[in-house]
Order: structure tokens, then sequence, then C-alpha cells
């Protein structure tokens, strides 16, 4: 019949006209900047360095190995290794980076750099109100800016900052007990050499093969 | 009432001179509209509303755009080389004169002829509805007829072009 | 009490006219009518738009403006202040005065139809013998204008979207014609205010609208389908499509020349639905008998808005037409239809008063209507592609 699937349609969208008062699935705008969809945990907009502790400078994981600026496609990471170097997180002394820019109009949020990092020291934030009105400037972030605290990551990747803080504990825990037990032995050497100077040579062998 | 007979006049003239002094046809052809117009307002002026109406809704509504369709489908609106003024426009004005001359003089003749009427009565759309279908049903029929066959002529010479099967 | 509402525009015109020296009464008198045309319609024109965009919002999943002022109500004056604030762009190679004389024409002539219509009892601006012809000759006008902004727009797809409209408008026209001589067969008159009066006869409760008949709801579905068709509305606005030809005829303008197209086209739909009304709907009587203590003008208005959200809602719903289905459609089944609802007319006035004639009339209408669009379907071959080229 002709006329029949312009009625059905016409019946279709006063369904929707009414329904779009009073149900929420005929009416799914969300009034932004009013109200905010919340965001996945998976979300990624532009990265950030990650520090350990109060001191934004000093508990810095970056320690500017400059890989991320090689793999960055669209090279938008600048890196200035500093000339002196200062502990890391297991103790080890590393260089730090002196200058980390990073050109968020450049970036194009693929994450390469947080694949790459051996050190956990760059994610993705998930920050998108960035627009600024200074043209020159206004979208090259800093070191200063870029460094946000692991609270903050753990607020918002949580699952992720877990499991990050669990990797790294571990590493931590590991470098530990390899220098204890390196320290174990040269004190156990120490001592045995200490104790028994006179002792026969055939006697270390079993010494050591219980140390 | 004679002042605004000379304005609707001079409107209609107007557009009539534009109609054949301009250069780009497009503009001649919205010239000639504006004669029609003026043609219209002049029988209304003169009471015929419905003759009025109708010469609005035909010709400007149908026939210049008829026109223009017409001009821009066949290209004309391109300006020609040599000018649009033709070598012979003197013997063309010597006979539109000998036209107007021979239509004024008969014009003229009949109005002698009328009777001497103080106000004219009005014609309402029934009485020329009834005139249609009593007095003048022939020229109806025979203008339909007509209509018919301009009709089936249009739609024969645009279905010959459709020379391949569908 | 109910009468001195109903003519409480009037009432207020002469007694505002009183003022006056009896020698300009008449002519003063017409001018406040225009005048309360010229600020009403446009008025209405700035409430259908925000109806429009907030209607068509809620039509599909999302709301409409709602920024500015209560619910968004308040954005026809933002658009108006950047209409008004654009640049006026006339692109140089464009024919300057016809370019500046296509919307003047359109709005003039759309307006003009305006003065026929009965908008409540005694408030029709001019009382002609020949209305309804004077109206269609306005309409008429309207796509002269059209073509004008097409063509002198210099631009190709300008072009081709006023040829495109004015021939679809072209074909509708006849269609809408055709409609309403059937409604000047019944009512013996082309005066639009006698054919109110004709309509506004209660049998019991019912009125006798011509709506409420065979041939006369076949009338209206066909004039609305024509309207549709004149004012370039979807689903038949090919012409102006924004995603097949930019905006048509009038891409090049901005401004507030573009203003004006849309006021044209807006106030166009509104005189043609004012039309409707009055052929089919009744013009400013009342639906039932008891409900005349309404006031005649508010019974118009509230019909011409409900045309207008019915505009709407067909927007919201149905795709677009392409041309050629437009153009088969309006030659192939709604023009033959609309001779055979003025034949039925003939035959409903010729039957006389009775239950015989609703019964006959609806069972012709109904099989050729059945009929008909059978027909167009088995036209319908789709089979291998054949090329026509231009010679």
């Amino acid at each position: 019949m002709l006329g029949e699937g312009i009625v059905k349609g016409m019946l279709e969208t006063a369904r929707n006209f009414a329904g779009s008062f009073v149900s929420k699935e005929r009416l799914t705008t969300v009034e932004y900047p009013e109200q905010r969809i919340p965001t996945v945990e998976a979300a990624r907009v532009f990265p950030f360095l990650v520090y350990d502790g109060a001191d934004w400078e000093g508990g810095m994981r970056c320690v500017a190995c400059q890989i991320c600026e090689k793999e960055c496609p669209p090279q938008c990471i600048y890196i200035e290794k500093s000339k002196d170097k200062k502990p890391d997180f297991v103790g080890k002394p590393q260089f730090y980076p002196a200058r980390f820019d990073i050109d968020i109009s450049v970036c194009m949020s693929c994450q390469i750099c947080v694949e790459v990092c051996p050190f956990e020291a760059i994610k993705m934030d998930t920050q998108f109100e960035l627009a600024t009105d200074d043209r020159f400037g206004g979208l090259l972030l800093d070191r200063h800016e870029l460094a946000k605290s692991n609270e903050y990551y753990h607020s918002i990747h949580p699952t992720e900052s877990t499991e990050v803080d669990a990797r790294l504990a571990e590493e931590k825990a590991k470098a530990d007990a390899k220098t204890k037990a390196a320290a174990d032995a040269a004190a156990a050497k120490a001592a045995a050499a200490a104790a028994a100077p006179p002792a026969a040579p055939p006697a270390t062998p079993t010494k050591e093969g219980g140390s | 009432m004679n002042f605004v007979f000379y304005l609707l006049a001079a409107l209609t003239l107007g557009g009539g001179l534009a109609a054949v002094l301009l250069k780009h046809l497009v503009h001649s052809a919205l010239a000639t509209t504006v004669a029609f117009a003026g043609l219209a307002l002049l029988f209304l002026q003169l009471d015929a509303q419905f003759a009025g109406f109708a010469q609005i809704l035909v010709y400007i509504g149908a026939v210049a755009i008829l026109i223009v369709f017409a001009i821009l489908l066949t290209r004309g609106s391109d300006l020609p080389k040599g000018g649009v003024f033709s070598a012979t426009w003197f013997v063309g004005l010597v006979i539109a004169a000998g036209v107007f001359a021979v239509l004024g003089w008969a014009v003229l003749i009949s109005v002698e002829a009328l009777p001497q009427q103080a106000s004219v009565p009005a014609v309402t759309v029934h009485d020329i509805g009834i005139a249609l279908v009593g007095r003048y049903v022939l020229p109806l029929e025979i203008v339909a007829l007509l209509l018919t066959a301009a009709t089936i002529g249009a739609v024969i010479v645009a279905m010959h072009e459709k020379g391949a099967p569908k | 009490m109910a009468a001195n509402l109903d003519q409480i525009f009037i009432h207020l015109r002469d007694w505002l006219v009183a003022f006056l020296p009896v020698v300009l009464r008449p002519a003063t008198g017409v001018l406040l009518s225009v005048i309360a045309i010229v600020c009403v319609f446009p008025g209405l024109f700035a409430l259908t738009t925000v109806f429009e965009r907030k209607g068509l919002g809620r039509i599909q999943n999302r709301l409409g403006p709602n920024r500015v002022g209560p619910f968004g109500f308040f954005q026809p004056i933002a658009d108006g202040i950047k209409s008004l604030t654009k640049e006026d762009i006339v692109p140089l190679s464009a024919n300057a005065g016809v370019h500046f004389l296509a919307p003047l024409v359109l709005v003039v002539t759309v307006f003009m139809g305006f003065a026929v219509l009965p908008m409540g009892r005694n408030m029709v601006l001019v009382d002609m013998d020949a209305g309804l012809l004077f109206f269609f000759a306005m309409g008429a006008a309207t796509e002269l204008s059209v073509f004008m902004a097409g063509w002198s727009s210099r631009n190709k797809y300008s072009l081709l979207g006023a040829m495109r409209a004015v021939a679809q408008m072209i074909s509708y026209e006849v269609v809408l014609l055709l409609s309403s001589v059937s409604v000047v067969m019944i009512s013996g008159s082309l005066s639009l205010p006698k054919i109110v009066d004709a309509q506004n006869q209660y049998t019991g409760v019912f009125p006798h609208w011509y709506i409420f008949t065979p041939w006369g709801l076949a009338g209206f579905i066909m004039y609305a389908i024509a309207a549709t068709a004149e004012t370039n509305r979807s689903p038949f606005d090919l012409p102006e499509g924004e995603s097949e030809l930019v905006a048509g005829y009038h891409t090049e303008y901005s401004g507030f020349k573009f203003a004006l197209f849309f006021l044209g086209e807006y106030l166009a739909m509104f005189s043609i639905s004012g039309l409707g009304t009055t052929l089919f709907l009744g013009g400013w009587s009342a639906p039932l008998s008891f409900l005349t203590f309404i006031p005649s003008w508010c019974w118009f208005f509230g019909k011409v808005m409900l045309s207008i959200f019915v505009f709407i809602w067909m927007r919201g719903t149905l795709p677009r037409l392409r041309q050629d289905q437009l153009m088969n459609f309006a030659w192939k089944f709604v023009l033959p239809f609309t001779l055979l609802d003025l034949m039925v007319t003939a035959l409903w006035r010729f039957m006389g008063d009775g239950w015989l004639r609703w019964v006959v009339c609806t069972v012709i209408l109904g099989t050729a209507y059945v009929f008909m669009a059978r027909l167009q379907w088995r036209q319908k071959h789709i089979g291998p592609r054949s090329y026509r080229y231009a010679e």
C-alpha cells in the first residue's frame, strides 16, 4: 500500500519526540560543560612524567635515556641530559633530564613513548581541556608542567598504576636482595678471610660452597 | 485615475523598450516580465480582476519561466560577436509602426461604435464562467483541443531523442 | 463577550482609526491591517525557527538550541543579529542588479499572498472576488525570483539548483491548482471568505469542513504534498539540499539577503498552510459547534501552526526524494489522482445529499488509490544500467 511506510515512520518519530521528554534512552545528550561523561580508565590524551614522593624534581623517574625521544613518530619530545647524576629509586646514580619538552600540538597520542620507556617514567594523562590562547608557547609543555605525582597517576589509572608500583617494588626488592646478598657475600668473605688466615687452602672451597 | 494609467503605461513601455534594447538576453527576458506585469496592472486598473490575475499567473508564472528556460537550455546567454542589433533595424521599425497604426485605427473605430457608458459593469468570475460554458463553449473546446495537441507534440518531440531501449 | 474577543482586532483598528478625519480613515485602516500582518507573520516565523530546531532535535534524540534565553527561545534574536551583521558578499562576476532584486521579489510576492487569507471572522485584508486566483498568481511569481537568484549568482550549482527548483515548483503548482478547483466547484466561489462561510455550518456537532468528505480528504492529501513541494520543504528539498548542492539557488547569498530568502521560504509555508486551512480545514471555524466561544482567529492560527508542526514532523522523518523520483511522483501519481478527485467531486455534487454519495465516492477514490499505487510499484524495473549521452 502506498503511504504505509510513511505512516509507520511518522509514528516512530512521534514516539521519539514524545519519549525524549520522559525517557533517558530517547534523549542521549550530555550537556557539556555542565555535565560530563566519566572518562574510562584506558583513556589517553597527552603524556606526563611521573614522580615519586613529594619533590617533583628529585623524585622524577625519568633518567633521560632519550629512547622516547627517538621513538616518537612526530618527534615532539625534546630532551637535554643533565651533566651530573642523582640516585634513582633503586639507589643507582642516574642522569636526569635538565630539559624535557613535549609539544602537545604535535603529539598524536600514539602512546609509543609509554610503551618503550624502561623506567615507567612517562605515562598517558587523561586531561583534554588544554586549549589556550597563547599561540607561541601555550602548547609547549616543559618539565615542570609535565611532572605529576604518583598519587595523581593512581587517581587516573588505578589498575595500571598498582601494576606499575608492584613491578617497581619487585625490581627494588630484587635489587635490594642482590645488594644485600653481595654485601653479605663480601662481609662473609671478609669475615672468612679475617677469621681463618692460617686455614689450609683445601678448607676454603667448602666455605664458598656453603655460602 | 489618469495618472495611474500613464504610470502603468510608462512601466509597460519601459519594460518593452528594455526588452529590445538590452544586450544580455536574460536581462531582456526579465524586462519582458516587467512588461507583462505592467499589462496585468493595466487589466486590474480596468477592474478586470480575473484577466489581471490570470495574466500574472500564466504570463509571469509560466511563459516568462518558459522563455528563460529556453534561453538557458540553448546556451543563448553568451553574447553574440556581432552585437545584438540587426543591420536592418530601420525596416523593422517601419513595419512595427505600420502594425501599431493599423491596431490603433481599429481600436479607435470600435470605441466610437460602442454605446456610451458612464461606468463599466463589474464582471464577476461567475459571469466569466457562465459565458465560457454558455456562449463561448466552442472556442473553449477548440482551445482545449489545441492544448492537448501541443502537449502530445511536446511529449513526442521529447521522446524522439530517447533512441536506446531502457 | 466571546463575540467581542472574536472581533477584538477589528474593534481595535476602528478605535485607532476614529482619531483621524473621515477622509483618511479607509486608507489608515488598511495601513494598520498591513502593519499587523507584517508584524505578526515574521514574529511567527521567528517562533517557528525555534520550534523547528527544537522539534527536529527531539525527534533526533537530542536537544535543540537551549543556551539563548529560557529553553533557547531567544535563539531567533541571536540569529537575526547574526544575519544583520554578517558581511554581504556579492560575487564579482554576478549580475548585481538581479542578484539584489531576487530576495526582494520573493518576499514581496509572498507577503502579497497574505492579503486574501481570512484570518478570522471579518478579518480579511482584501475581499477580492477572485481571491484564490490572486493567491496562486503570487505563488507563481515566487518561482521567477527563485530563477533570478540562481541565475544571477553566476554559479553552476546555483543555476542547477534554481532550474530544479523551478521545474519542481511548476509541476506541483498544477496539482495545487487542481486540488483547489474541487473546493471551488463545491463552494461555488473563488472568494476565500465565501469558501470559509460555506464550511462554517454544523450538522449536530460536526462541521462541514471539506476534509471530512471523501473527495476533500483526497484533495487535502494531494494539496499537502503539493504544498510541501512548492515551498521546497523536506522531503522535496533537493533544490536546497545541503549535501547535494551546497545551498542550491541561495548559495551565493550571505547576511541579510540570505535571511530574506529564509524568511520568504517560511512565509510561503505559512501562507500555503493558511490557504490549505481555508480551503479544506474550515478556515476560522471551530471544529465542534460548542467550541465557538474560542475566538475565530485562535482557530485559524492554531490550525496553521498545526500544519507547520506536521511540516516539521515530516522533515524529521522522511528522506529526501531525488529529482527524477519527485517529478515522476508528481506527473504519474499525484496529477492523475487529482484529476480523478476533480471528477469525483463533480459526481458528489450531482448525486445530491444522502449516504449513497459517501459510499460511492469513497469506493472510487480508494480503489483508484490502491490501483495507482500498485501500478507505480510495478513500473519499477531495475535491470542492467543503460546510458544516454547528451547530443
